[in-house]
């Protein structure tokens, strides 16, 4: 878009954030304006800096396994099993069969209810009420679902060193699959009908906020941010873990780059992700559901490095280990710390309506950015 | 009622009541409206269905203190919210509710509430000045850039119902209107009018939402983006007032709407008494805005006024000729 005047002589600094509603929880946005228009906008990072890194360091391997899913509050159990899978590397430890399925379920179901969540605070974003209910409405049964086994509702710590905690019951089961009916009667009707068609939504995010592949790839872009710019990248397709090559499934891939494409690419996983729950269900497996693990792991010296694909993008684990009973060094490779970075070259310029309309489309989890 | 005094007292009060009822009562029912739109109860424990809140609500922003930041105009910064409510219950005084229930007659009624209506865009503006912050100071340009541009459309659709009804006057344009559906300005028979009210009616119902500020083009209170707008700074009753301002804005909205396009109190079958007719006409637009508030997400600034100086001018204009063309040959 263009600027409308080159000289800015008369502009000001607006804060957005920490406390502001378009900025889910404590992001900061230094944004230069001019009149409406955006110069310059600086994000500021810091206000909610846990120092979980380093707090991996000081306890053994189990103990840090909570504060995973404090991360991306939203898409807790992705975290839960890149922080397992990293650990299983570099032990050596086998998962059963079963406890992987289980895993793949669990984490799938947490990806729609991730999708769904942000599917409804990027409408109110952008000013519609309504839909935040609906979608509320859907998330609310998976949250049972994952009660039932997980035992928690937002901040799971399900997955252990070699397998899951809970079995999953037959219950859980059959509710999982009236779930799959229900939300797949209710996507075309309440979600695409009511919202997706709607001419004000599709002015509002469409050609709104396009990143260019190249930018993609110059700021480690991933996940929907990066499908939504024409990038064929998911790690659970490209680089495979747990029993995701069994399974059948599309990566939604849109080249236009605008908040519109990162809106379908989310909501056709959504679809992607009923499925993989699908066939899951009819593959599982009899047997246990923990492997044999030893009380104190003490994994031997060396680099480990681990990526799985979270709601917001690929989130890479990488263990330095010296054979003591606590990691080394464990450093967080996060999707939205990449995904933000590219925010403030594209806002330039742009409205601040449509900045915030953007910022949205990014699907922003503060804590995983600030961990 | 002989005397002008207590005819003007009775509807003093009565108007003030009314407004004042309508304001509260709107908030309720749009909150109970919302939460059947959205699977949820709304409001439902202070008295039966939570009809005693609008009560509870007031009663608590009355007790609550007014906060004037530091650096505000403090004179502006209260008078504003006060100014506010006065456009729309000034308008209300020349509404003909009925044939016989109208506070005052005058041959240019139409005319009156409009000029009130733009002074409602100045207490916006005074209000966002006064606060001194950024985020009521874009909201106070945006309303007033919004505003001036869908008055434009409006006045347009307004003289297009007065070349066909031959007058300013409020009650005279129901008046006209009288004898059946198909005598509505809406749905005119008599010199085709059926054929080009229907766009002017659009016209009008959607720019009497974006003078009201109401959903999907609430974009001076855009809370995703503006925070609360030019109410930002705003507590207590002085939050309060800008909110019954916002209601009883809508209600002279829909009153107007009712009066120019749907025959005022005129009704289809002569069942109930005209008020009666006048109430259902002007709640069911109201419904209307309301049920729109809640399914449809907000635009932008620069499409808002796009939609107006681009679409809704030139098609006012040419309804406007079209209308003067049928006003005059036939």
């Amino acid at each position: 878009m263009n600027l409308p005047r080159q000289r800015y002589e008369e502009t000001f600094v607006l804060n957005l954030g920490p406390q502001h509603p378009a900025t889910h929880g404590v992001l900061r946005i230094k944004v230069t304006m001019d009149g409406e228009y955006v110069i310059k906008a600086e994000p500021v990072l810091g206000y909610i800096h846990r120092m979980h890194e380093k707090i991996a360091e000081q306890g053994n391997f189990a103990q840090f396994m909570p504060y995973t899913a404090r991360m991306d509050y939203l898409h807790a159990l992705a975290f839960n099993h890149g922080y397992c899978l990293v650990v299983e590397r570099a032990a050596g430890i086998e998962v059963p069969e079963r406890a992987e399925y289980i895993r793949v379920i669990t984490v799938e179901l947490n990806r729609i209810a991730s999708h769904l969540l942000w599917w409804a605070a990027f409408l109110l974003d952008l000013g519609g009420f309504t839909p935040l209910l609906y979608a509320f409405d859907d998330r609310e049964q998976i949250l049972d679902l994952l009660e039932r086994t997980t035992g928690s509702r937002l901040t799971y710590c399900y997955f252990r060193f070699g397998g899951v905690c809970n079995d999953i019951d037959d219950e859980f089961i059959s509710g999982t699959r009236t779930f799959i009916d229900r939300l797949r009667k209710r996507l075309p009707v309440m979600y695409h009908s009511l919202v997706t068609g709607n001419i004000i939504l599709i002015k509002r995010i469409k050609d709104i906020g396009i990143i260019s592949t190249e930018q993609c790839r110059r700021y480690g872009a991933s996940g929907p941010v990066a499908r939504g710019s024409g990038i064929d990248f998911d790690v659970r397709k490209h680089e495979p873990y747990s029993i995701y090559p069994e399974l059948d499934f599309d990566i939604p891939v849109y080249n236009e780059g605008d908040s519109m494409a990162r809106y379908m690419v989310r909501m056709d996983e959504i679809e992607q992700s009923l499925r993989i729950i699908e066939q899951a269900l009819d593959k599982l497996p009899d047997g246990p559901i923990m492997a044999k693990v030893p009380k104190n792991l003490r994994p031997e010296a060396g680099t480990c490095y681990a990526a799985v694909e979270t709601a917001r993008g690929s989130l890479g684990h990488r263990l330095l280990c010296n054979g003591d009973r606590n990691p080394y060094r464990l450093k967080l490779r996060s999707p939205t710390f990449s995904n933000l970075s590219l925010f403030a070259e594209v806002a330039e310029g742009m409205m601040i309506a449509d900045v915030l309309a953007f910022l949205g489309s990014l699907d922003l989890v503060i804590p995983e950015i600030d961990r | 009622m002989a005397n002008p005094i207590v005819h003007a007292l009775v509807y003093l009060i009565g108007l003030m009541t009314f407004a004042g009822l309508n304001a509260a009562y709107l908030v309720w029912c749009e909150r109970k409206g919302a939460a059947r739109i959205q699977r949820r109860t709304g409001p439902c424990e202070v008295g039966w269905a939570g009809l005693l809140q609008p009560l509870a609500d007031g009663l608590k922003l009355m007790t609550k203190q007014l906060l004037v930041p530091d650096g505000v105009d403090a004179a502006l910064f209260r008078l504003a919210p006060v100014l506010a409510m006065l456009p729309g219950m000034v308008a209300l005084a020349v509404i003909p509710f009925s044939a016989h229930l109208q506070a005052l007659d005058m041959e240019l009624s139409a005319l009156f509430i409009f000029a009130f209506a733009s002074l409602a865009m100045l207490c916006v503006l005074l209000g966002g000045w006064a606060s001194g912050n950024k985020f009521a100071i874009i909201s106070s340009a945006r309303a007033v850039s919004q505003n001036l541009a869908y008055e434009i459309p409006m006045l347009l659709t307004l003289i297009t119902i007065a070349l066909i009804s031959g007058s300013l006057n409020l009650r005279e344009i129901a008046l006209d209107q009288q004898g059946g559906l198909f005598h509505w300005n809406l749905f005119r028979l008599e010199g085709w009018h059926i054929l080009t009210m229907w766009i002017a009616f659009i016209i009008f119902f959607i720019c009497s939402i974006a003078e009201t500020n109401r959903a999907p083009f609430d974009l001076a209170e855009a809370e995703s983006e503006l925070v609360a707008g030019y109410m930002t700074e705003y507590s207590s009753m002085g939050y309060g007032l800008f909110m019954m301002a916002e209601y009883i804005n809508i209600v002279v909205g829909a009153c107007l709407t009712t009066i120019l396009f749907l025959g005022g109190w005129g009704c289809p079958f002569d069942v109930a008494p005209g008020w009666w007719w006048f109430g259902l006409k002007m709640y069911a637009l109201i419904f209307t805005i309301i049920w729109v508030r809640w399914t449809y997400p907000r635009t932008q600034i620069y499409r808002l006024l796009n939609l107006s100086w681009k679409v809704m001018i030139p098609f006012s204009l040419i309804n406007l000729l079209i209308t003067a063309g049928l006003v005059k040959f036939l």
